[in-house]
């Protein structure tokens, strides 16, 4: 009887492994979580966006914001554009960081399409993105009270990232939304 | 109207397939003969719809219907026709009708092919071929129709082929590559036939053996060809990169080299039945494994189709079926009580039982280290990557432990050998192994290498250990040549598969070992000088090609002052897609390549970023895998396959009157 | 040269921000060079599909080369250069995965399948030796069997 046992040995890992098949299948194997979830957000030194001066963390720490990697090369970034610009008008505390791109083109954009901004730092070596482990753009990333990084969105950022990904994050962080008018839970 | 005649004769297929998958097998339970008698006539008639289907598909191909999907999505009126013509398998839908004729291909094979086999094992296995044909004809049609339109709005011209694609290999890698993949689902219906009918005996294995060294011939010649595909085309001189879709083709290729060599011992001995159809069960599961890691999803690959959960969750239903149900019936059915032992721990069988250990370890290493980032992934332990640096650190030092023992094999006796009789033939070659691997390397000159000197000294080992045993058998000849002829082909197949063996252990050493690769700006009148050749670039020109446009560099190639070859590399634009392409320029040669890719132009004064690569003895690795399968073909040709004549019973009064 | 300085131009409007793809490094030294080449084949693309930063096209590679040129020439070792990339995008971007609790299984399987295989064919090859049955075969009638069918037993 034993030896009729150990013939079920090829079936029962054949049915292990389809299990983790099927559980890939729900799976993105493209997807990746950033390395610097519940790490300090990088420290640099670069200048605002048409600005003379230096901006560091410490000017950009200090409430819960997201960090949103854009630049004018990036057509997604034109296509999720008008909803950071609501996000922004919500009250949701956003900053940019203009991948290397040019100054004068990144100006001309947020002039034409508005400014979802607090600030925008000028990342033109994409030294920052590197720190970040930026690989492409658009890019958002979730930042706390204290500059730890919570979260990394890759893509556009539109109505159903929101409310389905972000949203709740960005609440359970202690953020400040007011939709519509009418002030977050 | 000719893709809906397509559709149409692609949806008899799957009847006729239905049938096939029933019919005989209830006639083999019920011991119908009539019933049992169908399978070939089914066998036929799904193979002729299937090849409508497809010459369909291919008509619309050629006729440029872009109201056809995959023909829009694949093919553009500028593509030269016989890459029209290609670009049918080039896309997921299209090969998987490619699948589907070459698997009726094989199913009519074995119909007309085997007319001793006993009628019940015949309708067995034709059976079990065409449940796997209900299978794959069922995707297509259900989830991955070839013949779906785009009406309304027909686009005026196609999305045009991938211009990686566009090019001879893709003419012939998919069709050999699927000749083997497929080809190993006759030995599965064989195992399948024998467990069911409970009939496990050397018979089934003699019965096998062709169907299966055919199949594992075709799909060498397949790997390889991807291989040297990737390595002219791709422009980065890379030959293999372990990547899932690679590693998807190559693991059906190690379970079925130690399914070739256990069905020697269970053919010849009686023994390892049992083991023989697991592993014949499991050399075509892993096939179904590739063909569901190719096209769901679940692994990341440069060479995946189009993916969609949707169609993984198909073949995960299907594999589930096929092998969930061989694995059942093989737990039920194998016998519980193993063979004697009759050989003893030095023996022809023991070498080949190591020969298994090595390969199924390696089956399994390669498959554990292709699953681990879905593995990890799915227990919520991160993303990880293995690559070529795990592989190559466990594949080649498995190897490294096989060869000495290959060495042994063909000069062991079965059943019975021992060291003293070893040591008397395998001294000789094996000082002889060791000089070559000490003296060979110094011949190329430059830096001693060690892991040369060790792929020398074994690739020798490989091929004097035969030779040694060639001149055995050809002692008692009288002459060399009735000698050589009286050899049969089963032998020839196993000297030139291992002699191609040792051949692909060199080229991918030495190569790996000493290859030079340099990247360097270089401007018309430059030259430069890499091991030992000199590279001058000459000019840059535009040129026009049918469906893209150019810059081509010319390249002079010089030794010691000699004209060797003039290299003409491209970096082309697509006019259709516009994307961009490397054509790399390769003066080929049996004891070194090179290679010269162009990059971008650098600056404004007409300088460019050019590589150059010079790779020795790469050529031996496809050489060697080609002997291998050409090897595993002669085999075929061996006496005891061939049909035998049904003699007419004597009677004993004709013995009595001496006829 | 009117064709290549369109393609030219064409290439810097597609992506503008693209440098050479086969880039031209100057290294101080041949050892440098050497480990250049090697690093870059062990560290993968993080937006690609499955290829190294050496083969790759994407902005995201030529900045990781251009990275590793620089870490390189600054004399970090191989093992610093991985840590940074690591802590930056993940244990995903490495080829060669770094031993640890995770990946013991991983780089261990080979050996450990090895022996398993080895002892299980041992094991059942010496079991079945010993439950042989003995011959139904007399002492004499297995003298006559030697006599007419010859003792030894060659060939392929």
């Amino acid at each position: 009887m034993g030896s009729r046992l150990k013939l079920f040995l090829p079936l029962a890992l054949f049915i292990v492994l389809a299990l983790f098949l099927f559980r890939g299948l729900s799976l993105d194997p493209k997807a990746m979580p950033s390395a610097l979830v519940d790490h300090p957000l990088p420290e640099f030194t670069l200048p605002g966006l048409g600005e003379k001066r230096q901006l560091s963390r410490d000017d950009v720490t200090g409430q819960v914001a997201f960090f949103n990697v854009w630049a004018t090369w990036c057509i997604s970034c034109r296509v999720e554009h008008p909803y950071l610009q609501q996000l922004a008008d919500w009250g949701v505390a956003i900053y940019g960081i203009n991948y290397k791109d040019e100054d004068a083109a990144a100006l001309k954009w947020l002039a034409e399409l508005g400014d979802p901004y607090r600030a925008n730092i000028a990342d033109r070596e994409g030294t920052l993105g590197l720190d970040l482990g930026v690989y492409g753009a658009p890019e958002t990333y979730l930042v706390d009270r204290d500059g730890i990084v919570r979260y990394r969105h890759v893509g556009v950022v539109d109505e159903r990232v929101w409310t389905t990904i972000l949203r709740p994050r960005y609440l359970a962080l202690g953020g400040a939304v007011a939709e519509g008018g009418v002030q977050a839970p | 109207m000719i893709p809906e005649f397509g559709h149409f004769s692609l949806i008899l297929a799957l009847c006729l397939a239905v049938f096939l998958a029933v019919v005989p097998q209830w006639g083999a339970w019920r011991r119908n003969a009539a019933a049992m008698e169908l399978a070939s006539g089914l066998a036929i008639g799904m193979t002729v719809f299937a090849s409508i289907s497809f010459a369909c598909l291919a008509t619309a191909f050629l006729q440029d219907d872009f109201s056809v999907k995959v023909v829009a999505n694949n093919s553009n009126s500028l593509l030269p026709s016989v890459y029209k013509f290609s670009a049918l398998w080039g896309n997921h839908e299209g090969s998987l009708l490619l699948w589907v004729l070459i698997l009726s291909f094989w199913t009519a094979a074995v119909a007309f092919f085997s007319p001793e086999l006993p009628l019940s094992v015949r309708a067995r296995v034709l059976s079990v071929m065409g449940l796997i044909g209900v299978g794959f004809l069922s995707f297509s049609l259900f989830t991955s129709n070839p013949f779906e339109r785009l009406l309304p709005g027909t686009p005026l011209d196609g999305q045009d082929l991938n211009p990686l694609l566009q090019d001879f290999g893709l003419i012939i890698h998919p069709p050999l590559l699927y000749m083997g993949y497929v080809g190993f689902s006759v030995a599965f219906a064989f195992a399948i036939a024998a467990l069911q009918g409970g009939r496990l005996d050397a018979a089934w294995a003699r019965w096998s053996r062709p169907w299966t060294n055919i199949a594992w011939s075709f799909l060498t010649l397949g790997i390889m060809l991807g291989s040297w595909w990737a390595y002219y085309e791709l422009g980065w001189g890379g030959w293999w990169f372990w990547d899932p879709v690679e590693n998807a083709s190559f693991m059906p290729w190690l379970a079925g080299t130690a399914l070739v060599h256990s069905l020697a011992v269970t053919e010849k001995r009686g023994l390892f039945k049992s083991w023989t159809v697991l592993l014949a069960i499991f050399a075509f599961s892993l096939s179904l494994l590739g063909t569901f890691l190719v096209r769901s999803g679940v692994l990341t690959s440069v060479h995946a189709f189009a993916t969609d959960p949707a169609r993984g969750l198909f073949v995960l239903v299907f594999l589930l079926i096929v092998v969930g149900g061989s694995l059942t019936l093989y737990a039920f059915r194998a016998p519980t009580v193993s063979s004697r032992v009759t050989f003893g721990w030095l023996s022809r069988e023991s070498l080949l039982v190591f020969n298994n250990v090595v390969f199924l370890v390696a089956t399994l290493t390669v498959l554990f280290g292709t699953l681990f980032p879905l593995l990890m992934d799915a227990l919520g332990q991160g993303k990880y990557s293995v690559g070529p640096p795990y592989f190559n650190a466990v594949f080649v030092p498995l190897m490294a432990v096989l060869i000495p023992f290959m060495g042994i094999g063909p000069i062991s006796r079965w059943k019975d050998d021992n060291t003293a009789r070893w040591r008397a033939e395998l001294l000789a070659p094996l000082l002889a192994a060791l000089v070559c691997g000490v003296t060979l390397p110094l011949i190329a000159g430059g830096e001693y290498n060690i892991p040369v000197a060790v792929a020398v000294l074994f690739a020798s080992w490989l091929l004097l250990s035969m030779l040694k045993d060639l001149r055995n058998r050809l002692r008692n000849a009288s002459t060399l040549s009735r000698g050589l002829r009286r050899l049969p082909p089963s032998y020839w197949g196993m000297f030139v598969a291992h002699l191609g063996f040792a051949m692909a252990v060199i080229g991918v050493i030495v190569t790996s070992q000493l290859h030079v690769e340099r990247d360097l700006k270089m401007s018309p009148g430059d030259s430069e000088s890499l091991a030992g050749y000199d590279f001058r670039l000459l000019e840059i020109v535009p040129v026009k090609g049918p469906n893209y446009l150019a810059d081509e560099a010319r390249v002079e190639v010089s030794r010691d002052g000699q004209l060797i070859a003039t290299l003409s590399p491209q970096k082309r634009r697509y006019m259709a897609t516009g994307s961009v392409m490397t054509e790399a320029a390769i003066d080929p040669g049996l004891f070194r390549d090179l290679y010269v890719a162009m990059g971008e132009p650098v600056g404004q004064a007409g300088a460019w970023a050019i590589r150059l690569h010079y790779k020795p003895f790469i050529r031996w690795i496809w050489l060697g895998a080609i002997f291998m399968g050409l090897g595993g073909m002669v085999t075929v040709f061996d006496k005891r396959y061939r049909r035998r004549r049904v003699e007419k019973p004597v009677t004993a009064p004709e013995v009595a009157h001496g006829v | 040269m009117n064709r290549s300085m369109l393609t030219f131009v064409l290439l810097w409007l597609v992506s503008p921000l693209a440098l050479a793809v086969i880039e031209t490094y100057e290294f101080s030294s041949s050892d440098l060079e050497a480990r250049y080449q090697q690093m870059s084949a062990e560290l993968r693309c993080p937006k690609c599909q499955n290829q190294n930063i050496a083969d790759s096209n994407a902005p995201i590679a030529q900045d990781l080369r251009k990275l590793l040129h620089q870490q390189l020439e600054a004399g970090a070792s191989n093992d610093e250069i991985k840590q940074f990339m690591v802590s930056r995008y993940g244990e995903f971007v490495l080829y060669r995965p770094r031993f640890s609790g995770a990946t013991a299984v991983l780089w261990l399987a080979p050996a450990l399948l090895f022996i398993c295989a080895a002892l299980v064919v041992f094991v059942s090859l010496r079991r079945r030796g010993r439950s042989l049955p003995d011959s139904a075969l007399s002492e004499a009638d297995k003298k006559r069997l030697q006599g007419l069918v010859g003792n030894t037993e060659k060939g392929s």
